[in-house]
């Protein structure tokens, strides 16, 4: 699915209508989810926002497939917390509320260092050169106690001083607006760069980077910018980080920050700049709230990605993009009965196969306490074998309605794509 | 076969009147060879090409025009010898450098940013040369100048039903339009063109030649043509590559008549279908 086309349109409605509802949404969205769960999953929603966001400008607007973007985004957590403890022990003078601004700096710097490197090969070469760099900042973190703390990490304290206009960043909520106000502005910073001279090159580098060479540009130089400013706001996600834990350990530089920041940006689509928002969410989703739900959660994730790969490789937002794209057809009336009868297929293949996998799960972990397990509204016992073949014929009904809508869905879909080309052919012809 | 040569035979789309054609060279190769391992690909070319000359680089299929071409433009060193662009050494320079100095090329093979729109393609084509490098601090729909001379290559293209659709969707002789856009877009005032007509119909290759005529008005072409009606009907000179030798770079007139280009193009076996071709092209 290549039809995306990128415009310029210098007064737009509904640009100011989608950012308006964006402010409205961060200034809002305390005031439903009041517990301090809600408040720390919201922080962290906002931190992942811009991590993926920034990770996004190197693979879905400069297909750079980058395995170590947790460098940058880790490294600029080190030096927001060095500058956190420093401002804590009076050696520097800085508000906290700018503590993130010197991770983005940290951030940037790293990133200009490494990605002379980095950026010098592009394709698989770049893939395995980022894996290679992140591995290599990992073990400076275990030889280099000093800097990355060893095993405690570093830690400082985000309450410092008088507070200013009552604000001392003690109550999370406080911290949440902060968070918010930088996921705005770096949400809205990104997008611009996406509309400026350098963006446009890093999308024709994507696209065709030999050709870049014969107009005049230095592909290298702009994989090499964007690679920066992409440093620059991955340190700022992670000075955010930095404050709201007021703790940096070496984890964050590791490959499973790095990994995770792939998998939710391609989860949430890299072809649309709002895709990664989307997967900053389910980013912190997953880790946090599903990590409660369930021991598999890894399990389930890597499934949910398989799929995605194979059947929706543009992401969710995509699959957004493409069902707006028939609603704004007037079709989506021939669809939805569908999507709901897919839902509920899903939703059983999904119940069959959960119980499957918890069971064993169960069995793997605490079978020594009770073979019983609660699972949704039941009640299964592992070890009989009258669960496990009602789970089994759950799965199968649910896996076999799904197959039969899917190719029902699939034909339709085809017929609907074929009307909206007949339309616009139509269209073309007035 | 007849024994004329392919490029006998006038054409619908004859030269038009004598334009203005300087005495400085805009392009010059000097002994230029490129080899690969033992095999020599270039062997030796020379060629002058002067400023505001239309030239025809005809050949048959191996005789290393592609190579030369790459060896201008940069994709490729040469292994010895030197490539001036107006007076100045070219040869080893990156492919961004060289088209900074004015030179700008076409593929054989359309070669576009298939996400991007028409406009988009343009407009980065645009972007170096009116001295936006690598800015992020300005916003593109800002930039008039820049969108005013993507505006008029759309329109010299004539692509502009086309503005917004990505690359990808384009027909075949649309991308060869836009191939051409992108080259030209920059300003570039040595114009490479490889194939450009290469796959298009006869209708569609007569107004194809009309367009490159016009966006190529007042600067240097250089293009390999396969198809005689194209090359007759544009060229000023034509220049006759075989075995990676230029062995004659004469009027039109001239290499029709030249000994040495009817021996190699009707002695070598490789050109014999081309050459079937390029008379059926011509009607002869």
């Amino acid at each position: 699915m290549s039809t995306k086309v990128y415009r310029f349109q210098p007064i737009n409605l509904g640009r100011w209508v989608v950012w308006s509802a964006f402010a409205l949404v961060l200034l809002i969205v305390p005031l439903f989810f009041t517990s301090s769960l809600a408040t720390t999953v919201l922080i962290q929603m906002g931190i992942a926002i811009i991590a993926c966001l920034s990770y996004n400008m190197l693979l879905g607007q400069g297909g750079m497939l980058s395995f170590g973007h947790a460098v940058y985004t880790g490294l600029g957590g080190f030096a927001a917390i060095h500058a956190l403890s420093m401002v804590n022990d009076g050696r520097l003078n800085l508000p906290v509320s700018l503590i993130p601004v010197v991770g983005g700096v940290g951030g940037l710097i790293v990133a200009a260092i490494l990605g002379s490197v980095t950026t010098k090969k592009s394709g698989t070469i770049f893939a395995m050169i980022t894996m290679g760099v992140g591995e290599l900042v990992f073990s400076m973190s275990l030889m280099l106690p000093e800097f990355f703390g060893g095993e405690g990490g570093i830690s400082a304290n985000r309450v410092q001083g008088d507070p200013v206009l009552g604000i001392t960043f003690g109550p999370q909520i406080q911290l949440y607006y902060l968070i918010a106000l930088y996921c705005f502005v770096c949400t809205a910073l990104m997008f611009a760069f996406t509309q400026t001279p350098l963006g446009r090159m890093l999308n024709a580098v994507r696209d065709n980077p030999e050709r870049v060479q014969f107009i005049g540009y230095d592909t290298q130089r702009i994989r090499y910018f964007a690679f920066m400013i992409a440093g620059f706001f991955a340190g700022i996600a992670g000075g955010l980080s930095a404050l709201n834990v007021e703790r940096v350990t070496a984890e964050v530089v590791g490959a499973h920050a790095s990994g995770a920041m792939l998998l939710f940006t391609f989860l949430g689509g890299a072809l649309f700049f709002f895709g990664p928002i989307i997967g900053g969410v389910l980013m912190v989703v997953a880790q946090v709230l599903l990590s409660e739900v369930t021991k598999a959660w890894l399990l389930y994730l890597g499934l949910i990605f398989l799929l995605m790969v194979m059947y929706a490789p543009g992401g969710i937002s995509s699959l957004i993009m493409m069902n707006v794209r028939v609603a704004a057809f007037g079709m989506f009336g021939r669809l939805w009965r569908t999507y709901l009868a897919l839902l509920v297929a899903v939703l059983v293949f999904l119940g069959g196969v959960g119980a499957m996998v918890e069971m064993t799960y169960h069995i793997k972990l605490n079978l020594s306490m009770d073979s019983k397990m609660k699972y949704l509204w039941w009640t299964l016992d592992t070890q009989a074998s009258s669960s496990w073949v009602i789970a089994l014929a759950v799965a199968v009904v649910g896996g076999v309605a799904l197959e039969v809508l899917r190719r029902h869905f699939s034909k339709r879909w085809s017929k609907i794509q074929e009307d909206i080309e007949a339309e616009l052919v139509r269209r073309g012809a007035h | 076969m007849s024994t004329s040569l392919p490029m006998g035979g006038a054409s619908e789309t004859a030269p038009q009147a004598p334009r203005n054609i300087g005495t400085a060279m805009a392009l010059e190769l000097r002994q230029v060879r490129k080899s690969f391992g033992k095999t020599d690909i270039i062997r030796g070319a020379d060629l002058a090409v002067r400023q505001g000359e239309r030239v025809a680089l005809i050949g048959p299929n191996g005789a290393g025009k592609s190579t030369l071409f790459n060896l201008i433009s940069g994709r490729m060193a040469p292994t010895s010898g030197e490539i001036l662009l107006n007076g100045k050494p070219i040869h080893g320079h990156a492919p961004y450098e060289i088209n900074r100095r004015g030179l700008a090329r076409s593929f054989q093979v359309s070669n576009l940013f298939p996400r991007l729109s028409v406009f988009e393609n343009i407009r980065c084509a645009v972007l170096w040369s009116m001295g936006e490098r690598y800015a992020f601090w300005r916003f593109l729909s800002n930039l008039k100048e820049v969108n005013a001379r993507t505006e008029e290559v759309l329109d010299m293209t004539r692509l502009r039903r086309k503005r917004d659709v990505s690359a990808s969707l384009l027909t075949y002789a649309e991308q060869r339009a836009l191939e051409v856009g992108v080259t030209i877009a920059g300003g570039g005032n040595v114009i490479l063109l490889d194939e450009p007509t290469a796959g298009m119909s006869k209708s569609e290759t007569a107004n194809f030649v009309q367009m490159i005529r016009e966006v190529t008005e007042g600067k240097t072409l250089l293009t390999v043509e396969h198809d005689m009606g194209v090359v007759f009907g544009l060229a000023d000179r034509i220049a006759v590559l075989v075995y990676g030798e230029v062995i004659a770079f004469d009027t039109p007139e001239s290499v029709r008549a030249n000994e040495r280009v009817k021996e190699a193009y009707l002695g070598s076996t490789l050109a014999e279908t081309q050459a079937a071709e390029a008379v059926t092209q011509v009607g002869v």
